[in-house]
């Protein structure tokens, strides 16, 4: 909590944020070059999909950060409605935007692969289903975050609707285990995978490369963010002058 | 510093309540979200008849045969406790194989026939090199474990 409340002073969290976008970004980006390499042309076919499975690369990154995203919402709302954290409000508003496009992005790797394997691009099952509802859920974060910071809000109303949209987390999470859908079950767990290692080995690389171009593109967003708030008051004080 | 401890406690209590409400609702729904029936339901809940449901299962081994005109197929979908016969005339998606997960879109006949109108591929979640599939192949590791 410490180092937290020393990143509390908004030119002490730019000092540091500064040097690490760009180490962040492309470091993230010469991780996904190297995976896309070892998962286009390193890695062998699946027994039944064919090269079809290679779209799991992008498609599990995706969704990982898709749903890593609104988990980053959830924790910047409690430190904002806890501590009043004052980057929390900011932080959770840039990562509504990427959280948006890596949920959108699963959603479109998914019905691309679910055309040749299953054989549609969409069914309302219920992990499609709740998908799509994080998509719309991110959607109106946006709006409303926006809204509230217009008109001078604290964040406290984003903030409440950040943990309310939390419940769609574990209905994602479980919706292939409870349920009966059209998507498989779970391929990772916390300790193994049903994913073969000779297939599974550049996953971890896409994974680590999509989660630090996400972490540079919501710094770049937060230091936009505080920017704009630093310009708007001193054309306030201007104006006032 | 109470005023900050009552607002955690309160946070955290309420991203408790939204987690707990989230499984309730997942559990609840139990019996609606089904994307499909499968066998065992139909044999406990009766037929749905004349209206448009899904089928799901795993096409039982050795089920598969092709009539004589060439498009009609008729197989048995199974669930490892109860079956159904299920006839299609129409193209089959490339992942549709004995053994394999498989969803059928129709209805269901009074005779407790299921005529589909549409297939779906169902995979499972192992994803393998072709050359480590033959081999679990023949030690018969492959076999679906999660029959629904």
């Amino acid at each position: 909590m410490a180092t937290l409340h020393a990143l509390a002073n908004p030119a002490r969290f730019l000092k540091i944020a500064r040097p690490l976008t760009p180490a962040l970004f492309w470091a993230g980006v010469a991780l996904i070059a190297l995976g896309c390499w070892a998962g286009l042309t390193q890695t062998p076919p699946d027994y039944l999909q064919g090269e079809t499975v290679r779209i799991l690369y992008i498609h599990v990154p995706a969704a990982w950060l898709g749903m890593g995203g609104w988990s980053g919402i959830a924790i910047s709302s409690i430190m904002l409605l806890v501590w009043r954290h004052p980057l929390a409000g900011i932080a959770a508003r840039a990562i509504a935007l990427p959280g948006a496009v890596f949920a959108a992005l699963c959603l479109m790797t998914g019905s691309i692969w679910g055309r040749p394997t299953w054989g549609t691009w969409w069914q309302w099952d219920g992990r499609l289903t709740s998908m799509l509802l994080l998509f719309f859920v991110y959607l109106g974060y946006m709006a409303l975050a926006k809204a509230d910071a217009d008109r001078g809000g604290d964040g406290r109303v984003p903030a409440l609707y950040g943990l309310a949209g939390s419940v769609l987390l574990p209905i994602i999470r479980y919706s292939v285990i409870w349920w009966n859908t059209l998507h498989q079950g779970p391929s990772i767990g916390l300790t193994k995978s049903t994913i073969d290692g000779a297939i599974l080995w550049p996953l971890p690389i896409m994974l680590a490369g999509f989660t630090f171009v996400f972490a540079g593109i919501v710094l770049m967003r937060m230091r936009t963010l505080l920017a704009t708030a630093k310009a708007e008051a001193r054309m306030r004080r201007m104006a006032r002058a | 510093m109470k005023a900050k401890h009552q607002r955690l406690t309160l946070a955290l209590l309420a991203l408790g309540a939204v987690v707990v409400a989230g499984l309730l609702a997942l559990s609840a729904l139990k019996d609606q979200a089904s994307f499909f029936y499968a066998p065992s339901d139909v044999k406990r809940d009766g037929l749905p008849l004349g209206r448009a449901v899904r089928l799901g299962g795993m096409v039982a081994d050795g089920s598969v045969k092709r009539a004589a005109d060439g498009v009609t197929v008729h197989f048995t979908v199974t669930d490892g406790a109860a079956t159904t016969p299920v006839v299609f005339a129409g193209i089959v998606p490339n992942l549709f194989r004995e053994k394999s997960g498989v969803v059928a879109e129709g209805q269901f006949q009074a005779d407790g026939r299921f005529v589909a109108s549409n297939l779906l591929a169902k995979h499972d979640e192992k994803y393998m090199p072709p050359e480590m599939a033959g081999k679990m192949h023949e030690t018969k590791t492959l076999a679906p474990d999660r029959g629904s």
